[in-house]
């Protein structure tokens, strides 16, 4: 039995492995794909920390922003942590060899990101999210960290009773071979991302980011909170929603109306400068991104990959054109609800990266914080789980849950389809970001709710038509169809109970923030095969869930 | 517009053939068709693929023989979509990129020890700035022919990846990282360059592998081949100064 088992391995999983590994833990990484394709990849801007480089810069700003930009529903304390360990963080980067971009004195580069009161974020071009990812792989080769690729999270194994429950490993299915395996752990570190790609078609996310284990956790009776708080990313390229960096906006990029005109201040916080966005496509029917004027070196050295984007994927290219953008679902604040010591309300179950709400981003994540938080808090929950696995309690009997989902797949394998998912996957895409997305009222939630009630009780009709064992995609797309469905409901479960406007949730109906009523974290679990939305009391100390 | 795709599966087709699609699609992506014929006409058919922008590496495929990413290439009629090069095919157009991955952790691809808060210019960093920009599709490795007489060749993507630690301003051992890439690695290259056009990054391995023989001789080592033909001409005569501590990487 291995003592900490890993699931996702992007940046927070393989954090979470090297940090648990080094605490002198057993440790297993597993993936659904592989290390280097996971969604870290796909960061851009950078990664914050007060360190001064280029200008004068301190912690206590730092905390200062995230808090503002949080709208009262981060923990102080899970903040102060993040930003205080942040130099540290950057300086084991650099240890391991992270190519950071440098100043003329030789130092980390920093630049400027939005909603940021200091030149914050250090950076590799536009680059970071790749090549912080690639380091910590290999690194994790260097340390012989036991890794699993092509296995597909099912449940997890939970023993014990009511208030004493424990998390003791996991069940996949090996997309290799079809079988359903099982791995036996002391304890779990669910690191599987977060769930954007709800918003199908119109995410900047990977296909792959279907928050398989925030599901998971929520089917094993772990809480989730703060569902709805969805992040929508201004600047995504207007017909493939692809990325394009804030950073492009933080050297000095406009933002331009059909007419060409500036219509508000472009680095203010994401959710102000998207529902300004949304608001001027409404009317003018068309917002471009002008990076025209920083010219072509400063675009080439600074931004390569946004160049090469949009030359790909607009045929525009941003030296000369004008880029035509739109705001589309970026990253999800909720996630598996952990105390202080990243641990769910499932004793050895804990969440890291983007799967677990660890409280530092709140209504709104600051660009340059999400890198930073799998970092500080990926490490912390592998020391943390490094250290409750040597005392946990350890249960060697059969599990049932093997048993339950080896029959569930062979269900799947048998039954009949007559209704297709793919379908309803875009769909349910379209209608997310359409009723769900930058602007929302109860009456569009509420249909939306029913929409998506009625496709949970259609779930038996689809199915995988693909009976194949051997990677059989069209079951796993499946089952991360189902995963969606759970989490949606979850999403507007909250947004609907949620009667007022905080940070990314922005609600036409009640468009103030009220502190009185809903100043606490949104709070989603299944009990009896129902799910239960509780707000929760308003705090500013971290919810123990 | 009709294209082809190589078909594979272990069980219900032993034999790989070409299926032909036809779609009414046009100025599309390859990975754009094969999202439309798995949700619309197959949902059987097998293929990765993730950020849909160039950076997660999983979508490589060979097109018309050539390597390209999925998500990068814009289709043309006729096109023929098979799987990657010198590597077992799962099923369809997915490979068993475990075993080309290997190779990482056999060259010892990382960084072994670095020195603390060093400075580095900025001219510095960008001297091997490319290197770090490898995603690890895999088309270098699928271009590369010398799979063909040799299956333990350390390959194109790890060779870069240890030039891009070797390189590094920061590193403090470069005698071990050189050392793992004697055997099996870059004196097996045949500097045939089939690996330059195919990176959808621009990295060349060809030169970086180029380099890690510069450095090497630099460091005492050289080219077994040549080494042994040397001894035979001079039949063992003055010693150059061959290289100490020369390890195979599985002994080192």
């Amino acid at each position: 039995m291995v003592d900490v088992l890993v699931i996702g391995s992007g940046g927070a999983g393989l954090v979470a492995a090297i940090a648990a590994k080094e605490s002198g833990a057993s440790v297993t990484l597993v993936g659904k794909s592989f290390p280097t394709r996971s969604q870290t990849s796909m960061a851009q801007g950078g990664i914050n920390a007060a360190m001064g480089n280029v200008e004068e810069d301190s912690v206590e700003a730092h905390i200062s922003d995230t808090l503002k930009s949080s709208q009262g529903l981060s923990s102080e304390a899970s903040v102060r942590t993040m930003c205080e360990e942040a130099s540290a963080a950057i300086l084991w980067l650099d240890s391991i060899g992270v190519p950071f971009s440098r100043t003329q004195a030789g130092k980390i580069s920093q630049r400027r990101l939005g909603g940021a009161s200091g030149i914050r974020a250090c950076y590799a071009q536009d680059y970071t999210g790749l090549k912080i990812l690639h380091t910590l792989y290999d690194q994790s080769l260097k340390m012989g960290i036991e890794t699993l690729n092509e296995h597909f999270l099912l449940n997890y194994i939970i023993e014990g009773e009511k208030d004493a429950r424990y998390s003791c490993g996991a069940t996949f299915l090996n997309i290799r071979t079809g079988e359903v395996v099982e791995i036996r752990a002391k304890s779990v570190i669910v690191a599987t991302g977060g769930y954007g790609s709800l918003f199908h078609g119109f995410t900047t996310n990977s296909t792959a980011s279907t928050g398989d284990g925030a599901a998971a956790a929520l089917r094993a009776g772990a809480k989730l909170s703060d569902m709805e708080f969805v992040q929508f990313h201004p600047t995504a390229l207007k017909s493939s929603a692809l990325l394009i960096s804030e950073s492009a906006r933080g050297a000095g990029g406009y933002l331009l109306n059909a007419q060409k005109e500036r219509f508000t201040d472009e680095l203010s916080s994401r959710d102000i400068v998207a529902r300004a966005i949304a608001d001027e496509i409404e009317k003018s029917g068309e917002v471009y991104l002008d990076i025209r004027h920083l010219g072509e070196t400063f675009i080439d050295h600074e931004l390569p990959q946004e160049r090469k984007l949009a030359i790909a994927y607009e045929g525009l290219d941003p030296v000369i054109d004008l880029i035509p953008i739109k705001p589309v679902a970026h990253y999800t604040m909720g996630g598996v609800d952990v105390d202080e010591t990243s641990m769910s309300c499932i004793a050895g179950l804990f969440a890291a990266g983007e799967a677990a709400n660890q409280k530092v981003h709140g209504a709104n994540r600051l660009g340059g914080n999400s890198l930073l938080e799998l970092l500080v808090f990926g490490r912390q929950a592998g020391k943390n789980a490094a250290l409750y696995a040597k005392t946990a309690p350890v249960f060697t009997a059969q599990s049932e849950q093997i048993i339950k989902d080896r029959e569930y797949i062979q269900t799947l394998r048998e039954a009949a389809v007559t209704m297709d998912f793919y379908e309803k996957r875009a769909s349910l895409g379209k209608n997310f970001y359409g009723s769900a997305g930058i602007k929302r009222n109860e009456k569009r939630l509420e249909e939306l709710l029913k929409s998506v009630q009625q496709l949970q009780e259609e779930l038996p009709l689809m199915g995988a038509q693909d009976k194949s064992l051997v990677y059989n995609t069209n079951l796993v797309e499946f089952l991360e169809f189902t995963n969606m469905i759970e989490l949606s409901q979850c999403l507007l479960l909250g947004a609907i109970s949620r009667k007022e406007s905080r940070g990314a949730h922005y609600r036409e109906d009640a468009p103030a923030r009220n502190d009185e009523a809903y100043g606490g974290h949104t709070l989603c679990w299944k009990e009896g095969g129902e799910l239960h939305v509780e707000l929760g009391e308003k705090t500013n100390e971290k919810g123990k869930g | 517009m009709k294209i082809s795709i190589k078909r594979y599966s272990s069980e219900n087709e032993p034999s790989a053939q070409s299926a032909e699609y036809r779609l009414e699609l046009e100025n599309i992506t390859l990975l754009e068709a094969l999202n439309a014929i798995k949700t619309k006409i197959d949902p059987s058919l097998s293929f990765t693929a993730g950020c849909r922008s160039g950076v997660c590496g999983s979508c490589a495929v060979r097109v018309n023989g050539t390597e390209e990413l999925a998500c990068g290439y814009k289709l043309s009629d006729g096109d023929l979509i098979e799987p990657l090069g010198n590597l077992p095919v799962l099923r369809d157009l997915v490979v068993d990129t475990q075993k080309m991955l290997k190779f990482n952790a056999l060259a010892r691809a990382w960084s072994s020890s670095n020195s603390e808060n060093q400075l580095l210019l900025p001219e510095q960093v960008e001297s091997n700035e490319l290197q770090s920009d490898c995603i690890l599709c895999g088309a270098c490795y699928s271009a590369c022919p010398v799979y063909a007489v040799n299956e333990e060749f350390l390959g194109p993507f790890a060779l870069t990846r240890v030039w891009r630690y070797v390189s590094d301003g920061r590193e403090q051992d470069v005698r071990e990282k050189i050392e793992a890439v004697q055997s099996q690695g870059i004196w097996d290259c045949t500097l045939c360059n089939l690996c330059v056009p195919v990176c959808p990054q621009g990295i060349a391995p060809k030169q970086d592998i180029s380099m890690l023989r510069g450095k090497s001789g630099v460091m005492g080592f050289m080219d077994p081949n040549f080494a042994a033909g040397m001894s035979f001409s001079f039949g063992g005569g003055p010693d150059f100064g061959s290289p100490s501590g020369l390890k195979s990487p599985g002994t080192s």
